[in-house]
């Protein structure tokens, strides 16, 4: 090899090698179709709905749609309907979650069998969840009829068709989801220091308080979010076994009503942004919360 | 690093044998789960209760109905054209898992082993679909494809479909191969194999296993997945949840049991796909995998 050749093929390489030393050769190009596509499924309908939701049919300025949901008492009520629905599910699904978890770490006899059978209700779907709901537990299913047999009410009690169903159903989908993942965050925490804080005399309690809590609690973060914006999209059910004209006449129903109802996609663009962004204030929240907690290398998943 | 699939037959396949001694029943424990079977019994009550409506003939009133029978069945299977419903809903499943699978996993390859200026960037955007409630972008995106003549074909079905599945097939891919010895690719190279010849006979067989749980997760939640299927979906390209939504919404009086007939077969189905998935996946695992992946 002379030095004049190699001087010549110098510059190619370099810029070719240096390029490689960042990170970036032909291998790049396998990440391409999933980009674009999500860029041209994701991300583009995304902005074409937010332009979209400048437009009003009415004219009467880029922002009358959103003066006008924030104006009417009728759309505006529905993010206060989906958050008295969401955030109660979402914590609750959690916090029962927590214990029931706690319960099954470690070696348990029978967990994978419990495992699945918490999970089953993923299965139910919605529809059957809102049937079952409304048969057994509407005014003669069996747990009314079990009720006044023992004299335990006088009156069948009303669980179906407003809020308590919609609550009920948000449970009976959510809760498997919330105790997937915090059983899986608590597995990921090294049981050895459960240990160690019961080798210097900590009670049980005292372990999950000082010990399991606090490295749960990003995860449980993460969590939380999840089982929110699951709650947060309510809608089969909100129609099927709440109330969808009164009480839980939720913002997905008002966002679908004026897209496909009233074909005003315009204002359907505009709830469904007005959705996001209420969803990304939550997830900021509880993001920045979550920045508060501890995060060591042991454990603290997520 | 644990891996994120594992076969069934390993049980307790994220705890080590020495960890933690068999917990040993206390107050507390007892309670919760004497609160637990009592919340169990009542679900399954719930869910018997439909499927015992959806074999009853007449039910008002009275603990059972006056007696059995299985026309709600037949009568579903042809109200409902479900031999149509499920076809479609069988074909869109399919098609979405052989996409996603097919553009998810090489990008998830990407990100497993290369580190590149704005990798950081491009996880959020693979993270931002599973984020964001479908509906969110569901409604314009069902307005795009209404505008480009898709939404009502099974084409614009299986579309809004993937806008999770590839996000998803990402997550859970990358850390599996994460996990997968970069020196076994390295060695082949050394033997002179190009990228080509490495995906196809060194890598695929090695990803076999995590491409068949993503596989069967995306299937379970293409079938469950109800909001971008209703707001995409016309009369023939409807899958069995939004028909079966539409039986309880459709116009006309219908018999109730017919609709619990259908709500049967959806969980019955479901089922079935819940316990084929569970035995190649270990739901906790997978869950922390694709959790973790998004805040690191």
């Amino acid at each position: 090899m002379t030095v004049g050749l190699d001087r010549a093929a110098a510059p190619r390489r370099t810029l070719r090698h240096r390029l490689a030393d960042r990170g970036i050769d032909r291998t790049l190009w396998l990440v391409l179709p999933a980009t674009a596509f999500v860029l041209v499924l994701f991300v583009y309908p995304f902005i074409y709905g937010l332009e979209l939701s400048f437009q009003p049919l009415e004219g009467g300025g880029a922002f009358a749609n959103y003066k006008e949901f924030f104006s009417d008492p009728y759309l505006r009520d529905t993010i206060w309907k989906t958050m008295r629905l969401a955030l109660p599910a979402a914590v609750f699904n959690v916090a029962a979650s927590v214990p029931v978890a706690y319960a099954m770490r470690g070696r348990v006899r029978g967990k994978r069998t419990i495992t699945t059978l918490l999970v089953i209700p993923i299965t139910l779907g919605t529809v059957l969840t809102a049937q079952g709901l409304i048969m057994y537990a509407g005014p003669r299913g069996w747990l009314n009829r079990t009720l006044t047999g023992l004299h335990l009410i006088d009156q069948p009690v009303v669980l179906v068709h407003n809020y308590t169903g919609v609550f009920l159903s948000l449970v009976i989908t959510g809760f498997p989801f919330a105790f997937l993942l915090t059983l899986s965050y608590l597995s990921g925490i090294d049981p050895a220091l459960e240990k160690a804080a019961a080798t210097l005399g900590a009670g049980s309690w005292q372990r999950f308080r000082k010990i399991t809590l606090p490295l749960l609690a990003p995860g449980l973060a993460i969590t939380f979010t999840l089982a929110f914006v699951l709650a947060f999209s309510v809608f089969p059910s909100a129609q099927m076994v709440g109330k969808p004209t009164g009480a839980t006449r939720v913002i997905s129903i008002a966002a679908y009503d004026a897209a496909f109802q009233k074909f005003d996609y315009s204002m359907g663009s505009t709830i469904a942004m007005i959705m996001a962004v209420i969803m990304l204030i939550v997830i900021a929240l509880v993001m920045v919360w979550r920045a508060t907690l501890y995060r060591g290398a042991t454990g603290g998943k997520g | 690093m644990s891996t994120m699939t594992r076969p069934v037959t390993e049980p307790e396949a994220r705890t080590s044998p020495d960890a933690t001694p068999r917990t040993r029943p206390r107050g507390w424990t007892v309670l919760l789960w004497l609160v637990v079977a009592f919340l169990f019994v009542n679900l399954a009550a719930l869910v018997l209760s439909v499927v015992v409506d959806s074999f009853g003939t007449r039910w008002f009133g009275t603990w059972l109905p006056e007696s059995f029978t299985t026309h709600w069945y037949a009568d579903a299977w042809h109200e409902f054209a479900l031999s149509h419903v499920l076809l479609v809903t069988l074909e869109v499943a399919l098609a979405v898992v052989v996409v996603s699978v097919l553009i998810g996993v090489p990008a998830s390859y990407v990100l497993a082993r290369r580190s590149f200026p704005g990798k950081r960037v491009l996880m959020l955007l693979f993270v931002l679909p599973i984020l964001v409630p479908p509906i969110t972008y569901g409604i314009p995106l069902a307005t795009l494809l209404y505008r480009w003549h898709l939404a009502g074909s099974m084409t614009g079905v299986i579309l809004a479909n993937l806008v999770p599945a590839v996000p998803f097939v990402i997550l859970t891919m990358t850390p599996f191969i994460e996990q997968i010895d970069p020196k076994i690719e390295a060695a082949a190279r050394m033997c002179g194999a190009p990228t080509r010849v490495v995906f196809t006979r060194i890598l695929t067989p090695l990803l076999v296993p995590g491409i068949l749980a993503a596989c069967i997760l995306v299937l379970v939640r293409t079938v469950g997945m109800f909001e971008l299927t209703f707001l995409t979906a016309g009369p023939s390209s409807t899958t069995l949840v939004v028909s079966l939504y539409n039986a309880v919404f459709a116009a006309g009086i219908r018999a109730n049991q017919s609709v619990d007939a259908m709500a049967t077969i959806y969980t019955a189905s479901m089922m079935v796909l819940l316990i084929v998935a569970l035995r190649f996946v270990n739901p906790t695992q997978l869950v922390t995998r694709v959790r973790e992946e998004p805040t690191e």
